[in-house]
């Protein structure tokens, strides 16, 4: 099967910034698929470089098995892109827009496609409003629209819910949800990790223009080797032996660390004869985000290994042994 | 309609759009420079023997119409794209370079024949002209729009800010219309501004336009449309080079 979305030992510099180093990725057609990874990440690099809107230094980029500059008219078509930054050309109503974004691709006659996303993007009552009048969520859903236009098998979405409402976001979901459910191979980047634990099927998180864990979000759940014990307690402080266990503590709530259930005994016999009294307990699964920490702050203690050459991986710009 | 044509249609829908500020206003423009300049001149200078100075006027006038507008066109589209961001509109969709380039040089020649036209047809309500040979006259205007529509391409690929196609324009291509014989004929210039009007190649586009309304010129016709031609064909390989690497635009 061709993969939606195939990167290979992608390169990517800017000036002296590594931006994307040595990438590589497959996204199999179908998939629900999140890109996670800090401001500076090469998130957007990496989305660019699919869009052509950036070209690899070296490496190969390919969607739907279609090479990204060889044969850059048909992955194109193959592909979808709501930018992360909201633009729109102010000359135009909302249907012109989209009309033109069609015609682009060398589609005539396509209003009835047109309407249809208006409709399911609720943006059939603005069809002739000039983009200039419409408020930043409306505009939000008008490049949805646009990256949909031509039908694209592979649609990415790039922080599309930054400053989005609540209403706006969530309907959004149900639509690229319904998407997804067509058929279409979603790619997503979004700094709101619940989102991506809901939505994505499989993640690949991104450091540095590194991809450094890259799973099905349940294998990333489950690789978390913690659960948490959140406690209320009164009569006594918190012992000292569990300060090392402390996640985070704003008295009389302390959140605390176990390696697993077996811990959980132990942990409130210390507590209880310390001669405090235990008066809410709930315990916490790791949720993505606690994933992400512990990845993120991971790599952090590899990259300063790395500076004493103790190198987990090859630096940036060597060839892949 | 393919993507080449659907660009081309928005290029041109987005100046029609504003057409009192793309057309009639330097419609205005120019004939202001007509009523003001024949009015001091008039009487004063005479050019190619019997010819009054306003009539002598028109034709450089148009051009320069024709020239300046066809530059504005598609450089303050590119930067404007560029610098609101919506370029990417564009640059996502199965456009080659050549649809890229062909659709904004297109839309500016279209702008800068239609404000020319205006200019013309006004003119005509002011000074008598006779139209020699009208075929010259569209090629000088065709090569000198679809020059300025590549210059202005050129310039807005290259700048990052308003300002920047400002000053191109300003410190570029202003200098070369004015100097370039549109208020005069060179030969009342002397000897060394002569000379360096000839290094001007706006200079051969207002005089070949102008032979197309009078038969007489500085300068042979078909030499002048040359190196019109030769200009245009050494901007649009540079132009079409720097978009195949996507320089400025795909990073």
């Amino acid at each position: 099967m061709i993969p939606a979305i195939q990167v290979q030992q992608v390169h990517k510099r800017f000036g002296s910034v590594h931006a994307l180093c040595g990438i590589d990725l497959e996204v199999a057609p179908g998939e629900f698929f999140g890109l996670l990874g800090p401001n500076g990440a090469g998130k957007t690099t990496l989305i660019n470089t699919l869009a052509g809107l950036t070209r690899a230094d070296s490496g190969s980029v390919r969607v739907m098995g279609h090479d990204v500059i060889t044969a850059y008219r048909d992955s194109r078509r193959a592909l979808g892109v709501v930018p992360q930054e909201l633009v729109f050309d102010p000359f135009f109503s909302v249907r012109e827009t989209l009309r033109i974004q069609s015609g682009y691709f060398g589609l005539r006659h396509n209003d009835a496609w047109i309407d249809e996303i208006m409709h399911h993007l609720d943006l059939a009552g603005k069809a002739d409003a000039n983009m200039r009048s419409l408020s930043g969520g409306m505009k939000r859903r008008v490049l949805v629209a646009q990256a949909l236009v031509h039908k694209p098998p592979v649609i990415v979405l790039d922080e599309p819910t930054a400053g989005v409402d609540v209403e706006l976001r969530q309907g959004l979901w149900e639509f690229v949800r319904g998407l997804n459910r067509d058929g279409h191979t979603v790619v997503l980047t979004t700094h709101y990790l619940e989102e991506a634990e809901a939505m994505c099927a499989r993640i690949a998180m991104l450091k540095q223009g590194r991809i450094v864990a890259l799973d099905t979000t349940s294998n990333l759940l489950n690789r978390m080797d913690s659960l948490y014990l959140k406690l209320r307690i009164t009569g006594a402080a918190l012992p000292a032996a569990l300060a090392a266990r402390v996640r985070d503590s704003h008295d009389p709530v302390h959140t605390l660390r176990l390696r697993s259930y077996a811990e959980v005994e132990g942990v409130l016999a210390q507590v209880r004869e310390a001669g405090a009294h235990i008066e809410e307990l709930e315990l916490l699964q790791p949720d993505l985000e606690d994933v992400f920490v512990q990845i993120m702050n991971r790599e952090e203690a590899g990259q300063m290994r790395e500076h004493a050459s103790v190198s987990r991986f090859p630096p940036c710009g060597a060839p892949n042994p | 309609m393919s993507g080449f044509g659907t660009l081309l249609y928005k290029e041109l829908l987005r100046f029609w759009k504003v057409a009192f500020q793309t057309i009639a206003a330097p419609v205005l423009t120019t004939l202001l420079y007509l009523l003001i300049f024949s009015h001091v001149m008039q009487g004063q200078a005479r050019v190619y023997g019997a010819l009054p100075y306003s009539a002598f006027l028109v034709p450089g006038l148009v051009m320069m119409a024709v020239l300046q507008n066809a530059f504005a066109n598609s450089s303050s589209s590119v930067v404007q794209s560029k610098i609101t961001g919506n370029i990417i509109f564009v640059l996502l969709p199965p456009l080659s370079y050549w649809d890229f380039f062909a659709a904004y040089v297109f839309a500016s020649v279209v702008r800068g024949m239609v404000v020319g036209v205006g200019v013309l047809l006004v003119s005509l309500g002011f000074v008598g002209l006779p139209f020699g040979h009208p075929l010259w006259m569209l090629a000088f205007a065709l090569a000198g729009s679809a020059i300025l529509g590549t210059l202005g391409l050129l310039a807005g690929i290259w700048a990052e800010k308003f300002d920047q196609v400002a000053a191109f324009q300003s410190f570029l291509i202003v200098p070369l219309t004015f100097l370039s014989g549109v208020f005069y004929s060179i030969r009342s210039l002397p000897a060394f501004w002569q000379g360096l009007s000839h290094f001007n190649p706006f200079f051969y586009m207002i005089d070949g336009f102008r032979y197309g309304f009078f038969g007489v010129s500085d300068i042979n016709p078909a030499l002048s449309l040359g190196i019109a031609v030769a200009s245009l064909l050494a901007l649009t390989a540079l132009t079409l080079a720097l978009l195949r690497r996507g320089y400025k635009l795909r990073h």
